[in-house]
Order: structure tokens, then C-alpha cells, then sequence
């Protein structure tokens, strides 16, 4: 790796982690490509390093988000624990199933998602306008 | 803004829970992709939660299946430490960044960002 692959890295990492921050997801998206891209390592090598990464950056951003009173941890503990068990039979399931399948129809899935929660986020904006009128200034 | 964030504190069973922990779980075990693109969707929309405690929540839940997952990679040797390091500590320092700028956002406007990237994720893997 030359120094322009290395700011390259450090500069993926901290938008990376901005996005996590920002967004609740992992950063897997922007590590992986980074990691087979730049640094030259292997798909599995890549996903297995990403997830690695991805620790620090979720539990520096959980303790935040805590004292940020953002975070039950009982409702994290009940969603995590069954998302480590997920994982594991996911894992195994895409051992059996063709990948360019899975990834087009994740990505089909993410459209119709990312509609409904564009319609989602339309109808709270108009709730949020209409909440500042209706609001009488300073009473 | 503080108002209507606690106007819709989350209320949600513990099936309910399990349910989104297994479909994010699932879901990031057969593409590697993190489960926070099914887990905060579904909070949000099924559940009903403000964003900014979904996406909180969903990057806390996120530290059991990246840790199960580095594990077992880590087990069949596919776990560069170094490079691990390298491109997660500078990610560390952006999600201080990144919950800094969402503490600043509407709910609504996060939210219609995440379905930006979404799209863009989409892309990625229909036409990638």
C-alpha cells in the first residue's frame, strides 16, 4: 500500500463511520469496497475485516447514544441477541443460494423499503410543518 | 424538537424485538451487509419509533452480529487485524461526527436521507 492508499483508507473510514453514526448501520457498505479496492485483500478477507472494524465503531457510538438518552439496553440485548442468531443461519443460508440472485433481490427489497419510508418521512414533515403553525409563538 | 421526541417513546413486545433482530440478523449473514438497513426500517415503520432512537438502537444491536461474524471469520483466518485497524479507527472518529450531526436533524429529514442511501445501496447491488 503507497501513502495515497493509506489516507485513501483513513478517509473511507471516517466517512465510514460518519455514516454509522448517522444512519445506525454497520459501515460495511463503505468498508468492504475499501478493503477490496484500495487495500487489495480478498471479498471474504474484506467482509471478515469489516466486521472487525465495525466493532469499535458501534460500541464507541452505542456509549454515546446512551448518555444521549437514545438507548434501552434490554430492547438493544432482545434485538441483538437474536440478530447474532440470525446471522448464523444467514450465513449459512447464502452458502446455498447464488449469490447475483441474492444480491438483486436485496436490492429490489431495498426499493420497495426505501419507498415506504420516503412516504413515511413525507407524512412526518407534514406533521412537523403543521405542529409549528398550530404552535402559538411563545405560550 | 425535543417534544416530538418524546411524544413517541417506543412501546414494543419482546417477539417484536426478536423478529427485527432475526430478519437484520439473516438478512447481513447472507451478504455481509450490516443489518441496520432492515432494523431501522422496520423500527421505524412497524414499530413505530422516532428515528433517532431506531438508528441509536440499531448501531447498539449491531455490536452482537459484527462480533459473532469477525469471530468466525477471525476462525477460518479471514480477519486482517491490522487493516482492521486501520480503516476503524479513523471510523470511529466519524461516528462521534455522524450521531453529532443527526442530534441536529428532524426525524423526518434523517429519515428521507437513509431511504437516499438506500437507493444508492440498491444500485450497488442490482447493477454492481
Amino acid at each position: 500500500m503507497s501513502a495515497v492508499d493509506v489516507v485513501e483508507v483513513l478517509a473511507v473510514g471516517v466517512l465510514a463511520g460518519t455514516i454509522a453514526g448517522m444512519f445506525g448501520v454497520g459501515g460495511g457498505v463503505l468498508f468492504v469496497p475499501a478493503l477490496t479496492l484500495i487495500v487489495g485483500l480478498s471479498q471474504i478477507d474484506a467482509e471478515g475485516t469489516s466486521l472487525l472494524a465495525m466493532i469499535p465503531v458501534a460500541v464507541v457510538g452505542t456509549v454515546r447514544q446512551y448518555r444521549k438518552g437514545l438507548i434501552d439496553p434490554v430492547k438493544v440485548a432482545r434485538i441483538g441477541v437474536f440478530s447474532g442468531a440470525g446471522a448464523v443461519v444467514g450465513a449459512m443460508l447464502a452458502a446455498q443460494l447464488p449469490e447475483d440472485t441474492l444480491r438483486k433481490g436485496f436490492g429490489v427489497f431495498l426499493v420497495l423499503i426505501a419507498g415506504q419510508l420516503i412516504l413515511r418521512a413525507r407524512s412526518e414533515r407534514r406533521e412537523r410543518l403543521s405542529g409549528d403553525e398550530v404552535r402559538p409563538g411563545s405560550e | 424538537m425535543s417534544t416530538s421526541r418524546q411524544s413517541r417513546i417506543p412501546v414494543s413486545s419482546a417477539p417484536q424485538l426478536a423478529v427485527v433482530g432475526l430478519a437484520g440478523g439473516v438478512l447481513s449473514g447472507l451478504l455481509g451487509i450490516g443489518g441496520g438497513s432492515v432494523v431501522v426500517p422496520l423500527l421505524v415503520l412497524w414499530l413505530c419509533w422516532d428515528e433517532h432512537r431506531a438508528t441509536a438502537t440499531s448501531l447498539a444491536a449491531l455490536t452482537f452480529a459484527a462480533s459473532i461474524g469477525a469471530l468466525a471469520h477471525g476462525l477460518n483466518g479471514n480477519v486482517d487485524v491490522a487493516r482492521a485497524a486501520l480503516i476503524g479507527i479513523p471510523a470511529v472518529g466519524g461516528v462521534l461526527v455522524g450521531t453529532r450531526i443527526a442530534d441536529r436533524m428532524e426525524g423526518d429529514v434523517l429519515l428521507m436521507l437513509f431511504a437516499a442511501i438506500q437507493l444508492i445501496v440498491a444500485g450497488l447491488l442490482i447493477f454492481g
